[in-house]
């Protein structure tokens, strides 16, 4: 049912954890199916330098989270703003059509972090 | 990669003395027994035998069963078909709110009919309060249905009880026995039931089979209309080989029920004390006692069911879940739901239903692989470790309370 890209990103997922002192969390709430996401960021210059997540969800929110912290990774805000749910599951070479409201969590948690971010420094 | 199969209670492979069994039904013997002719009277035998053979193992007459195509078509039979029968004596069905879907949307397409059901609760082991049960019944009640065995937790109902109130207030009984057909001693005389279902994939036979017992003289209207097939009882040609198939995984259930249940049983607190020992913070979902002895339902705290399932499965083992991200409708599972198991443990809720060919080393090695992934998930989960409360917005308290 999963693509190798989302087993591959499933069972070795990166960026998995937490960073003390984050410059921006976002953390959202599924309301399909009641699955959490975390992601926290760390900035420099406009630039995310470091991006970790923790996920309670399916094998689907696990690998997007993967994916999408790995997609943001060295990015400045304003590109990771663009990112998309639809972007991240393309990433991963798809999802099935019952598992796409899974990569929503992802984008918007990130989203959220950077939201966080910029509401903490109004004039990075 | 070895395969383990702890998902009994989703379906079971065909036995090989049983597909031995069937298949001259296939070609050799391919008549049909309605036929009057030498093909036909060749496979009528057939037919009745194992209508024999399906009435011994739960006490019943050959003449009260009747052969349907699936569990989920007794369910429909018995219920949509003694409302049309007596409709006009009342239209308040009594169910519970954990039956199988066969039944409760069964019952919920009637209510959009006019019909009036009650669902009763359970408690948190899932079981049922027996006086709210007789406190339910009405002058309009025409039906109670209540299952045998739970297939998500495998708690076992009073059924002899719950049969003998149904005597007490004249009103019938329908007990869907899918889960308990085969696993504990069925007798339908002793439950004081009017109809029971029976399917064939959960006890060795092929899908796509099953039978319902229905009490002798009892007025039931057909869900199949058409040829005279089962006394006039369900049309459609017989499905010969599916029921020779039945009649014998019924009466090898019969003969092997009480070894293989010791056995099975033994496994299954085999692997309920391993994981228990194993892993903190996890929950039995389900009657500690009044269970089947196969089933074993547990939640995980702080991770996801389906993400559970995935990991065994890359490990050859296949179990199940109640998480709303295995659940297609994405709402965890109705029965950890009515027992008031919290939303989150539902999602973590993972059952291991065992079969008779499981054996000691399958069991040791999911209680040597399972903490180890349950701790990387664990690992993962926001919810797990939680220090900033705050954030916490599924509130660790109630999940603390475990
Ligand atoms: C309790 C219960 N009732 C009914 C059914 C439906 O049986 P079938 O799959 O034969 O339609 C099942 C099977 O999943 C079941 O577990
Ligand atoms: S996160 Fe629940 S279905 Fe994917």
């Amino acid at each position: 049912m999963y693509s190798e890209k989302v087993m591959d990103h499933f069972s070795n997922p990166r960026n998995v954890g937490e960073i003390e002192n984050a410059d921006g969390v976002g953390e959202v709430g599924n309301a399909s199916c009641g699955d959490i996401m975390k992601i926290f960021l760390k900035v420099d210059n406009g630039i995310i330098t470091d991006v970790k997540f923790k996920t309670f969800g399916c094998g689907a929110a696990i690998a997007t989270s993967s994916m999408v912290t790995e997609m943001a990774l060295g990015k400045t805000i304003a590109e990771a703003l663009v990112l998309t749910n639809a972007a991240v599951a393309e990433a991963l070479d798809g999802l099935p059509a019952q598992k796409m409201h899974c990569s929503n969590l992802a984008a918007d948690a990130l989203h959220e972090a950077i939201k966080d971010y910029q509401e903490r420094h109004p004039n990075a | 990669m070895n395969h383990i199969y702890l998902d009994n209670n989703a379906t079971t492979p065909v036995r090989p003395e049983v597909l031995t069994a069937m298949l001259p039904y296939f070609s050799e013997q391919f008549g049909n027994p309605s036929s009057v002719h030498w093909a036909g009277r060749q496979v009528s035998g057939a037919l009745e035998k194992a209508r024999a053979q399906v009435a011994t193992l739960i006490n019943a007459s050959p003449a009260e069963i009747v052969f349907v195509s699936c569990g989920s078509e007794g369910d429909n039979m018995a219920i949509l078909g003694t409302l049309d029968a007596l409709g006009d004596k009342g239209k308040h069905i009594i169910t519970t709110a954990v039956e199988h879907p066969a039944v409760l949307n069964t019952c919920k397409y009637l209510e959009k009919r006019g019909y009036s059901v009650t669902y009763l609760p359970v408690d948190q082991d899932g079981m049922l309060d027996l006086v709210e049960l007789e406190a339910a019944i009405t002058p309009e009640t025409v039906l109670i249905s209540i299952m045998w065995a739970n297939n998500e937790t495998g708690t076992l109902f009073p059924i002899a009880e719950i049969g003998a109130i149904a005597k007490k207030h004249q009103v019938r009984f329908h007990c869907d026995a899918v889960q308990a057909v085969g696993k504990v001693p069925v007798d339908v005389q002793a439950a004081n039931v009017d109809f029971l279902v029976i399917s064939g994939h959960k006890l060795g036979a092929p899908k796509g089979i099953g039978a319902i017992y229905i009490r002798r003289g009892t007025k039931l209207t057909p869900l199949l209309h058409g040829g005279h097939q089962e006394r006039n009882r369900r049309a459609g040609t017989h499905n010969v080989p599916s029921i020779v198939g039945l009649g014998l995984a019924c009466e090898l259930a019969g003969q092997e029920m009480a070894e293989k249940s010791v056995q099975i049983k033994a496994l299954r607190d085999r692997l309920e004390a391993g994981l228990f020992a194993a892993v903190p913070q996890i929950k039995l979902n389900g009657h500690p006692t009044a269970r089947l002895p196969n089933t074993l339902n547990v939640s995980f705290a702080w991770i996801e069911g389906e993400s559970l399932l995935m990991s065994l499965d890359m490990k050859g083992i296949a179990a199940s879940s109640g998480s709303a991200c295995t659940s297609g409708s994405l709402e965890p599972s109705h029965v950890l739901g009515a027992m008031c198991v919290e939303v989150t443990l539902a999602h973590s809720s993972t059952r291991f239903s065992l079969g008779a060919n499981n054996t000691e080393a399958e069991i040791d090695y999911v209680i040597e692989i399972l903490p180890p992934i349950v701790q990387r998930l664990r690992d993962m989960s926001p919810l797990y470790n939680c220090r900033d409360r705050e954030t916490c917005t599924v509130g660790c308290e109630s999940l603390q309370k475990l």
